[in-house]
């Protein structure tokens, strides 16, 4: 658990603080990992397979997320050369 | 072994809709016009909630419950389903993104909506919501060679897929405490047990708060909001301000209702201030928006947190008016954004507030629709904004929650600054551009569904109360 | 007490490795990393009794998720991005906000208490194997988020090939 919760805060730390934008889907990545090492080993001791299951799920929508991930960044480097968030800045108020 | 199949008839909404986005996505390869996809679209969600008709009880083994409760949601967002296919197609013909995956997309992300009110279990919420969110990413992100909607498309991505992973910490927390993810096994679980005031089960209900707050946009976690409304396609503008939000509301009643009954006070501690900042900022902000979408935007940060004041009150009366909340919402919003893509001609985009200045002297009817949405975005009687107000206030009110209905009723008088700012533009200012508009009879349909409602929800509130009322009858 | 060493030793590594993820500043070192990464959670998956995970952890995020994201680094600049700061201005909040998010949740979860016990134990899952036990609980009781699983799948496909085509022809 202890694991799982320094994965975690590592992933929110590289979201809040990267800037490039495939850092920061790695990090949300690696969040994910995190809920997986949890979802893991708690279904292990309670003896449960639920939380595999899920963690199953997790996995799938994972990739697609990045697919996703992926090709809106690729759409956005069409139109402009740039993968650093702060330099994404059409719209402000 | 032989499989058996678990009774179909509860989930006949989801499967048709089901075939319907897949048979739309199929057609798109034969049928060059693609407005005749969306007709089809709007008869095949006829069809769709025509089946809710009759469609009770749970199945799955419990993982999908459909009852009053999740119907009305789904009412909510086949409405929301069908205003926004009729506001969209003259819309993505101008902008010339008129592909046929958009009305399949559409119809996706309404799905995950429904599985969304129908999850009986956290494992189908976080799959519902994911589908949800991702068919709702790329239609942000639609206009693809639009540097502004690939921005609001990555803004939106990037915050969803953050607080889905808050939202899945708080699952895997609450089963490891509870060994289960039956939200009602859950909510026996924790009144058993004793487990309320134990900490992880505070912290695992605090990361539901945040994945929850993300979604429905409401202050602290509603910094993606403006830009990706912004930056969206209008249509699309119009549909995630509606359908996501609901459906945002919808498993926030069902899992904090249920799931989370005994620990009550901690939630409602915690909403509140969701709440209060949630109207200040969106309304205060607005005030100082010079494109219309944006401070539409700012405008539904604000509305979400009135419809949480209805969740604060934590019974049946306060859920009731919630629910209320957010159809009238639905209507009177994308009214409002209607009459934004009205303005969206060739060339020529209507989206800062000055285009509408002098309005009312080149187009009087469309500024008089505008004036009535406008109007019921404030709050003011005769049109159904104020009744939505108005429920919500009351059961706050009968909760005890006075003090708080006062600060949203300050709040509210804030906000007419910047609706009225609108609508005295139309009719006090001389023109200064000549502004054309986009004439299509789908259009002036959703207009005309939209004003009507409006104004006849105001007059004859009692119908909706009394649905929604008799919706939540054994919930 | 083997176990015990080698859960410490996979921990360590696994902390160390994310950090290593988030910090470079060549994001072509960071997915290596990553990869690195990956590799200590499958064999973490193995001591707890789930080889099957640990399989697909290796398959879809080694062999999928990471090649995805090589390719779309082909896309950055990679002298430019060695030479740039690599966080953006405000990155202490983002440690600050980081660090108070896991004080609360160290704290939060000393008082964790596991919930009940299911019937899936380990001298069951060894006799039935793994992979069994897992696909007909999958089939079974959770056919139905196995079929939303599905229909996410093709939402990214048809996403992703929207977003990623070639300009609109017009």
């Amino acid at each position: 658990m202890v694991l799982s919760t320094a994965v975690f805060t590592i992933g929110v730390f590289g979201f809040l603080s990267r800037k490039n934008i495939i850092i920061i889907f790695m990090s949300i990545e690696l969040m994910l990992n995190a809920v997986n090492i949890n979802l893991i080993s708690l279904s292990h001791y309670l003896q449960d397979l639920r939380g595999q299951i899920l963690a199953f799920f997790v996995i799938a929508v994972a990739a697609a997320e990045a697919a996703i991930g992926l090709a809106i960044v690729i759409a956005l480097f069409r139109n402009k050369a740039t993968a650093h968030v702060d330099e994404i800045h059409e719209m402000k108020g | 072994m032989n499989l058996q199949l678990p009774p179909l008839g509860p989930i006949m909404p989801e499967i048709f809709m089901t075939s319907l986005a897949l048979i739309l996505l199929m057609a798109d390869l034969f049928i060059k016009k693609k407005e005749v996809l969306a007709g089809a679209s709007i008869l095949g969600v006829l069809v769709v909630a025509y089946t809710l008709i009759g469609s009770s009880g749970s199945t799955f083994g419990g993982m999908f419950i459909s009852d009053g409760y999740s119907s009305f949601f789904k009412a909510i967002f086949f409405i929301n389903l069908i205003l926004s296919v009729l506001i969209s197609i003259k819309y993505i013909r101008i902008e010339r993104v008129n592909f046929g995956e958009y009305y399949s997309l559409i119809a996706l992300s309404t799905l995950g909506m429904m599985i969304m009110a129908s999850a009986a279990d956290l494992i189908v919420l976080y799959l519902g919501l994911e589908l949800m969110a991702l068919s709702t990413y790329i239609l942000a992100g639609f206009i693809r060679y639009d540097i502004k909607s690939n921005e609001a498309a990555l803004k939106y991505f990037l915050l969803g897929a953050f607080s889905s992973a808050f939202l899945l910490y708080g699952i895997s927390l609450i089963y490891g405490l509870t060994g289960t993810t039956s939200i009602k096994a859950i909510a026996s679980f924790i009144s058993e047990k004793g487990l309320v005031g134990n900490p992880a089960l505070s912290l695992s209900m605090t990361l539901f708060v945040v994945a929850f707050g993300f979604k429905i946009a409401a202050v602290p976690f509603h910094m993606w909001a403006p830009d990706a409304y912004e930056g969206a396609p209008t249509s699309i503008t119009a549909f995630m301000s509606v359908g996501p939000k609901a459906a945002g509301f919808a498993v926030l009643g069902r899992v904090f209702m249920i799931a989370f009954a005994s620990i009550k006070f901690e939630w409602t501690f915690l909403l509140i201030p969701l709440s209060i900042l949630s109207m200040a900022i969106g309304n205060i902000v607005a005030l100082a928006q010079s494109n219309i979408k944006r401070m539409l935007a700012y405008s539904s940060i604000a509305h979400a947190g009135y419809a949480l004041i209805g969740v604060i009150a934590a019974n049946t009366d306060g859920v009731a008016s919630m629910m209320n909340y957010l159809m009238i919402y639905a209507f009177m919003n994308i009214g409002a954004f209607a009459v934004v893509i009205m303005l969206r001609t060739e060339g020529f985009k209507g989206e800062n507030i000055t285009d509408y200045e002098g309005l009312a002297k080149t187009h009087p009817f469309l500024s008089a629709l505008m004036l009535i949405f406008m109007f019921s975005l404030t709050g003011i009687p005769p049109t159904a904004g104020f009744i939505g107000k108005l429920y919500v206030f009351m059961s706050a009110i009968n909760a005890g929650y006075t003090w708080l209905v006062l600060v949203a009723v300050v709040f509210s008088v804030i906000s007419a600054y910047f609706y009225l700012r609108i609508v005295m533009y139309m009719y006090m200012r001389e023109p200064k551009i000549e502004v054309g508009t986009s004439k299509s009879g789908t259009l002036g349909v959703a207009l005309g569904v939209t004003a009507v409602m409006v104004l006849a929800i105001g007059v004859y509130p009692k119908c909706l109360v009394e649905l929604a009322r008799a919706a939540l009858s054994g919930f | 007490m083997l176990p015990e060493l080698f859960f410490v030793y996979f921990a360590f590594a696994i902390i160390l490795l994310s950090i290593l993820v988030v910090t470079r500043k060549n994001p072509v070192h960071s997915v290596l990393w990553m990869l690195l990464l990956f590799f200590h959670i499958a064999s973490l998956y193995l001591f707890l009794n789930a080889e099957f995970m640990a399989l697909i952890q290796m398959i879809v995020y080694a062999g999928g998720i990471l090649v995805l994201f090589l390719f779309a680094i082909l896309l950055v600049n990679i002298k430019e991005e060695i030479r740039i700061t690599r966080f953006i201005g405000a990155w202490p909040t983002g440690l600050t906000f980081a660090i108070g998010i896991f004080i609360v949740i160290f704290v939060s979860i000393k008082s964790f208490v596991l919930g009940q016990q299911g019937t899936y134990t380990i001298d069951f899952i060894k006799k039935e194997s793994h992979t069994k036990a897992l696909g007909k609980l999958l089939y079974t009781d959770f056919l139905y988020p196995f079929e939303i699983a599905s229909l996410i799948l093709l939402v990214a496909i048809i996403g992703a090939i929207i977003l990623a085509k070639r300009r609109i022809k017009s």
